[in-house]
C-alpha cells in the first residue's frame, strides 16, 4: 500500500560523516556485491567491458570542492544512498503498490513483483536514490540491507548493512533513529548531523555529518630548526663522485 | 527531463482525445449517424492510442494491471482509473448516440466530468513533482486542461469558441513559460543545501561518482540549449495557436481549412510539450555540477 504510515515504531537509518570519508568508493562496490547476489533481482551492468559502461548502483560517492568566504578550498566526499525518509514522496506517487514504507522500523521497499517500471518514484526522489535497472526494468534502491540485518544466519557482527561493515574510516553509522540515545541519535546531536535539501519537505530519516571546522594556525608560526648535517668524510667524497658522474 | 517520445506522444493526442469526448458529450457538434460515429471514433482513436503509447515506457509491462490499485494516493493509479471509467461511459453515450439516436443528457455530463478529470489527474502526474519546479504549480494543470479543451473544440469544429480558447491557451502558456523560467531558482535548492555544505561555503562538483552514464542522467538530468529552446517556443506557439486562430478567424470555412488548423494545432503541441519535458530541470541534477 503506497500510504505512508502515520509514525515508524524504529526508525532505522544511516548516519555519514562527511568528515571522516575518505572517498574509497568500498561502500560502492561492496553495496553492489550484497545486493546483486542476494535479495531482489540483480543490479545489471550494461557494456560492462565495452566503451561506455554502466549499471545499476543503490550507493554513489559523489566529490565535492566547497570554498569558504576566506581560507583555502577543501574536498569532501559525499557518498549517498536512500536515506529512508519519513515523508518520502516515492512511495505515494507509486501507481502498483510496489513502493513502501515499512511500519515496524520505517525501511523504504519496492516490491519487486509489483513493480511495472513506469519510473515516477525515481522521478519523485530529489535525492537520485533510486535508479532503474536497465536489463530488469524493475526499480531498484537502498534496502538498508534488510536481508542483513534481521538475519540470524550470518555472524551477529555482520548484522549490518554492507556498506557500514566495509568502511575502512568508519563513516557510515547504523541505527535506529527513534532511540534518542542510539549511537546515531548521539552522533546527530554531538556533531550537529543535517537533512539534506530540506525544502523538498522528505523528512529524511538518514543524516549527514558536516566536515569539522578546520583548525586555523594562530600568533607566530616558526620553522624547525634543520635537523640534517653536510655529509663527511667518505660520505662527503661518494657524494661528491656520485654527482660528477 | 528526457523528452521520452511515448510520453510526449501519450500526453497530447489522448488529452485531444478527452477534450473531443467531453465536447461530443455536451453535444457538440450537433450532428448523428454516420458523422456522428466518425467524431467518437476520432475521440476514441487518440484517447485510447495516446493511453496505449504511454505504456511503451514501462520497464515492466506485465504488472501494468496494478497501477489501478492505489488510487487513493497516486495521481498515476488515479488517470488510469480515470481514463478507463471515462471511456466505458462515453462508449455507452456514444452507443447511445449513434445507434439509438439517443443522447442521455445526465450521462454525456457525466462523461464529460469523467473526460476532462482525466486530463486533470493526467497534469497533476507532473504538477505534484517538487523535483521538478517548473512543473511544480498549478500552471500546469490549467495548461493541461486548457490544452484538452481548446484542441477538443477544434476538433469538434466549433470555429469561433475555438478560436478563443486557443487564444486564452496562448496566454495561459505564456505565463507559464514565464514562471517557469524562475521556478528552478524559486524552489531554493542548489547544490548548497542538496549536499548540505552551504554552511561552510561555495559547493562545486570536483569529481563525479562514475565516468560513465546512468539511469538518473539519462532521464533526468536532460539538458535543452537555452537558445534552441526559444527557437522551438516561438515555431511551437505559432503552430499551435497563432496559425489555427488566423485561419479559424481569416478564412473560409471549409474541411481543408479546418484540417489544416488542426494539423499545425497538433504539430505546435507537439513542440511545445517535447519543451515542457526538455525544459523541466530536475533537482537531482545538482549533484552531477548540472
Ligand atoms: S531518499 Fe528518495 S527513494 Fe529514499 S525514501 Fe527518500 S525520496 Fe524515497
Ligand atoms: S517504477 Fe515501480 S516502484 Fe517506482 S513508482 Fe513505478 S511501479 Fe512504483
Ligand atoms: S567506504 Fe567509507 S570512506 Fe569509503 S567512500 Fe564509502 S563511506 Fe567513504
Amino acid at each position: 500500500m503506497t500510504a505512508l504510515p502515520e509514525k515508524t515504531e524504529k526508525k532505522l537509518g544511516l548516519v555519514i560523516d562527511l568528515d571522516t570519508c575518505v572517498g574509497c568508493h568500498a561502500c560502492v562496490v561492496n553495496c553492489k556485491e550484497w545486493n546483486t547476489s542476494n535479495y531482489g533481482t540483480p543490479l545489471s551492468d550494461m557494456d560492462a567491458y565495452g566503451a561506455a559502461p554502466e549499471g545499476t548502483f543503490l550507493n554513489r560517492v559523489h566529490s565535492y570542492e566547497v570554498t569558504p568566504q576566506s581560507g583555502c578550498a577543501q574536498t569532501v566526499h559525499f557518498p549517498k544512498s536512500c536515506l529512508h525518509c519519513d515523508d518520502a514522496p516515492c512511495v505515494t506517487v507509486c501507481p502498483t503498490g510496489a513502493s513502501y514504507k515499512r511500519s515496524e522500523d520505517g525501511i523504504v521497499l519496492v516490491n519487486e513483483t509489483d513493480c511495472m517500471g513506469c519510473g515516477l518514484c525515481a522521478w519523485a526522489c530529489p535525492y537520485g536514490a533510486r535508479e532503474l535497472d536497465q536489463l530488469a526494468g524493475i526499480m531498484k534502491k537502498c534496502t538498508l540491507c534488510v536481508d542483513r540485518i534481521y538475519n540470524e544466519n550470518i555472524p551477529e557482527e555482520d548484522r549490518e548493512p554492507a556498506c557500514v561493515r566495509t568502511c575502512p574510516a568508519g563513516a557510515r553509522h547504523f541505527g535506529d533513529f527513534a532511540d534518542p540515545d542510539s549511537k546515531v541519535s548521539r552522533l546527530v546531536a554531538e556533531r550537529d548531523g543535517m537533512d539534506l535539501m530540506p525544502e523538498m519537505g522528505t523528512a529524511p530519516v538518514n543524516k549527514y555529518l558536516p566536515p569539522r571546522k578546520k583548525d586555523v594556525l594562530v600568533g607566530e608560526t616558526k620553522q624547525l630548526d634543520a635537523k640534517s648535517e653536510e655529509p663527511k668524510g667518505f660520505l662527503a667524497w661518494l657524494d661528491k663522485a656520485l654527482e660528477a658522474i | 527531463m528526457h523528452p521520452a517520445p511515448s510520453v510526449i506522444i501519450f500526453t497530447t493526442l489522448s488529452g485531444l482525445g478527452f477534450g473531443l469526448l467531453a465536447w461530443l458529450a455536451l453535444g457538440y457538434p450537433d450532428v448523428s449517424g454516420v458523422v456522428a460515429f466518425v467524431f467518437y471514433a476520432i475521440a476514441f482513436a487518440l484517447a485510447v492510442g495516446g493511453l496505449l503509447a504511454s505504456t511503451f515506457h514501462l520497464g515492466n509491462r506485465k504488472n501494468a494491471i496494478k497501477a489501478f490499485s492505489q488510487w487513493r494516493t497516486s495521481w498515476l493509479s488515479r488517470e488510469g482509473v480515470g481514463a478507463v471509467t471515462s471511456l466505458i461511459v462515453m462508449g455507452v453515450y456514444a452507443a447511445g448516440h449513434i445507434f439509438l439516436g439517443e443522447k442521455w443528457g445526465a450521462l454525456g455530463v457525466l462523461g464529460a466530468v469523467l473526460s476532462l478529470g482525466t486530463v486533470f489527474t493526467t497534469s497533476m502526474i507532473y504538477a505534484q513533482l517538487k523535483t521538478v519546479p517548473r512543473w511544480n504549480t498549478p500552471w500546469t494543470s490549467v495548461l493541461f486542461m486548457l490544452h484538452a479543451i481548446a484542441g477538443g473544440a477544434l476538433l469538434a469544429g466549433q470555429v469561433t469558441v475555438a478560436a478563443i480558447l486557443l487564444a486564452v491557451l496562448g496566454l495561459v502558456q505564456i505565463v507559464a513559460w514565464q514562471q517557469g523560467d524562475g521556478a528552478f531558482a524559486a524552489s531554493g535548492a542548489s547544490l548548497e543545501t542538496a549536499t548540505g555544505l552551504g554552511r561552510i561555503g561555495k559547493v562545486r562538483q570536483l569529481e563525479a561518482p562514475h565516468s560513465g552514464e546512468n539511469y538518473l542522467l539519462k532521464e533526468m538530468a536532460f539538458e535543452v540549449g537555452r537558445k534552441h529552446a526559444r527557437k522551438l517556443r516561438a515555431i511551437g506557439f505559432v503552430l499551435a495557436i497563432g496559425l489555427p486562430v488566423a485561419l479559424l478567424l481569416l478564412a473560409p470555412v471549409n474541411h481543408f481549412v479546418a484540417l489544416l488548423a488542426v494539423v499545425s494545432h497538433i504539430a505546435g503541441v507537439f513542440a511545445t510539450r517535447w519543451l515542457f519535458f526538455a525544459e523541466a530541470k530536475h533537482v537531482v541534477s545538482l549533484y552531477y555540477g548540472r
